[in-house]
């Protein structure tokens, strides 16, 4: 049911009857997908209508918000796990988002397009923006506007003094251990505030 | 085999005047309800017996578990959908969402209006005869609360063999009494959808209402509510209060694109008549309003607005004034209302996560205003449509008989403003 990589990786790790927030949950598919499997009692925001109604539609509570507005709805430590699945590289603010998932959740999880990847540093060297599988868009139509590599997000996580507790990097659904930064085209975080 | 006639098409008339328009449940009749249980108010008082206006729409299936229950706001009624044999044009104020084929589809769902008591439409009312004096209540008719109408309603589900509603929906104020129904009856409704609603109203909002309430009762017609036995209508007070209460129900916007500035002459008169067309629309709907409506009535409703406030007895937290809700939500809001604004969702919103209740929130991009609960919005309708799917499923009501069909198209949005008029509040 759940055909995106990083879902089942996410997937793995959330224990049973959790409770979760999923920031940007697109169609809210990885939602169903937790609460059929694992009895997850959560809650989706999506900003986009068309999202929204296909939220909706596979019957996960959704909420139409924008995550940059803050998560004022939600309480401090409200969820077990807030999720951020390849939305991060999206928002004006990450680290105030990422603040933001810090404050309401237990631990946080971040999925996001690895621009240390070599197709993507290739482009670079053959002198466009990248184009690929987890960077779809061209450079004058992308909503991705906060791209980072694998070790650029490591270093966020310490500024906003986040502890890491998992990190992977995977390409095409097999994890990469071997210079992850530059054979992994997708970075999967898994942290909470010590 | 020949193919069935479709008996349920608009026939005659009616497909003269659109024959674009999705099916409809046709021609309908309103039912009557007595009920000789006094009903003990909110406010102290005890109504000895009343009655009940209502339609139905659908078929109640036989496990009973697919009745809807259609909340009303401030000027709406039992005629929810469809249209009467009599007076074809009389349609329903929610009819571009319920029928065969609609986001509340009445081939799967029994969907159930009804006129609440202290309205006009045919319940019991303040222009009711009180079988104690041989009189109409007038203003001794006891003030009506939202939790006092969903006792009735719940009466009324009794009497019609539902036990449980697979949910209540209600725009305004109806969407307070689809909340109330959830902490009155936590066993007895599956889901609430409460469009363009509040947990409570803003002071703002109660401002209105009480300028609203002082152009009636200073009506000298109004004769302190018993206007009846003078023969008399507090025309003047009821315009008034509608003219009001229309110009909240719009966004400034869309009064600007509607009307603009224009005059219905060519140059200012520079006298006190009708010169702008806003001015002119506002009468016109004023005046029309104050011959079919009861002034007490309204004065009834604005307080049951006013009053309505369940997080009161919970200390003002409305999250624990939720939590005994055993309900899934479908919360609604429109971005120009401005009666009933987004903020006012997202406070319910807030409080149903906080104590864990199943929710899907949408804030609708609509021009209209408060009134676009009543009105065409594809998208809006769409997720009606969905949530409502998902509660068939669930209640063992099946699939669609036929593709959502949804009302759109300028023709629609027009018998918006000229004849559905009254649902608004």
């Amino acid at each position: 049911m759940m055909q995106r990589h990083d879902f089942e990786l996410i997937a793995s790790w959330i224990p049973e009857r959790s409770r979760v927030l999923d920031l940007g949950c697109g169609d809210g598919v990885l939602l169903a997908g937790l609460a059929a499997t694992h009895g997850v009692h959560g809650y989706g925001i999506e900003i986009d209508d068309a999202n929204l109604l296909a939220s909706v539609k596979n019957g996960v509570n959704v909420i139409q918000s924008d995550i940059e507005e803050g998560l004022a709805a939600f309480g401090e430590g409200a969820f077990d796990f807030v999720i951020l699945s390849q939305t991060l590289q999206a928002m004006r603010n990450a680290e105030r988002v990422l603040n933001e998932m810090l404050r309401v959740g237990r631990e946080g999880i971040v999925t996001f397009p690895n621009f240390g990847y070599w197709r993507h540093r290739l482009d670079i060297l053959g002198g466009h923006m990248p184009v690929s599988k987890t960077l779809p868009h061209a450079w004058w139509n992308t909503p991705n506007i906060h791209l980072c590599t694998v070790k650029d997000f490591e270093d966020l996580c310490r500024k906003v003094g986040a502890e890491i507790l998992d990190e992977r990097v995977i390409h095409e659904g097999k994890s990469i251990r071997v210079l992850p930064n530059l054979r992994g085209s997708l970075g999967i975080f898994r942290f909470r505030r010590p | 085999m020949a193919p069935k006639p479709d008996t349920r098409k608009p026939v005659g008339f009616f497909i003269a005047m659109n024959d674009a328009a999705p099916r409809s449940v046709g021609a309908v009749s309103p039912q009557r309800a007595g009920f000789l249980e006094p009903l003990i108010l909110k406010a102290g008082k005890t109504l000895a017996s009343y009655e009940l206006v209502y339609e139905t729409y659908g078929t109640l299936n036989a496990e009973r578990s697919n009745a809807v229950l259609v909340c009303h706001a401030l000027s709406g009624s039992h005629h929810v959908a469809g249209w009467y044999a009599d007076d074809p044009r009389k349609l329903g104020w929610w009819d571009n969402l319920i029928g065969p084929g609609k986001p509340i589809d009445t081939d799967r769902f029994f969907v159930i209006g009804v006129n609440n008591i202290g309205g006009c439409h045919g319940s019991t009312g303040p222009g009711s005869i009180d079988r104690a004096t041989g009189q109409p209540y007038g203003a001794s008719f006891p003030l009506v609360t939202v939790e006092d109408w969903v006792v009735s309603q719940a009466r009324l589900m009794d009497r019609l063999g539902i036990e449980r509603l697979a949910a209540a929906i209600g725009g305004s104020l109806g969407g307070m009494q689809a909340m109330q129904w959830t902490l009155s009856f936590p066993e007895r409704i599956g889901h609430a959808l409460m469009v363009a609603a509040a947990a409570r109203l803003s002071t703002q909002n109660i401002a209105f209402n009480d300028v609203a309430r002082q152009a009636i009762v200073s009506d000298p017609d109004f004769h302190g509510g018993n206007f009846y036995a003078h023969k008399a209508i507090p025309a003047r007070g009821l315009k008034l209060a509608r003219m009001l209460g229309h110009i909240t129900y719009l966004s400034e916007d869309l009064l600007m694109e509607k009307f603009g500035r224009v005059l219905k002459r060519d140059e200012y008169g520079f006298n006190y008549e009708v010169e702008f067309e806003i001015e002119s629309y506002l009468r016109y709907q004023g005046d029309k309003f104050a011959q079919v409506f009861d002034a007490n009535t309204y004065l009834l409703m604005t307080k049951a607005l006013d009053y309505f406030d369940p997080a009161k007895e919970a200390g003002g937290d409305l999250a624990k004034a939720l939590s005994p809700a055993k309900a899934g939500f479908f919360v609604a809001s429109f971005k120009s209302d401005w009666r009933f604004p987004p903020e006012r969702s997202r406070e319910i919103v807030k409080a149903l996560v906080a104590t864990g209740k199943d929710v899907a929130y949408a804030e609708i991009d609509a021009p209209h205003g408060h009134d676009a609960f009543l009105l065409d919005n594809p998208h809006y309708h769409q997720l009606v449509a969905a949530y409502m799917d998902n509660v068939a499923h669930e209640v063992g009501a099946g699939e669609r008989r036929e593709p959502l069909a949804l009302a759109t198209g300028e023709l629609e949005e027009m018998r918006g403003y000229a004849g559905r008029r009254e649902g608004g509040g």
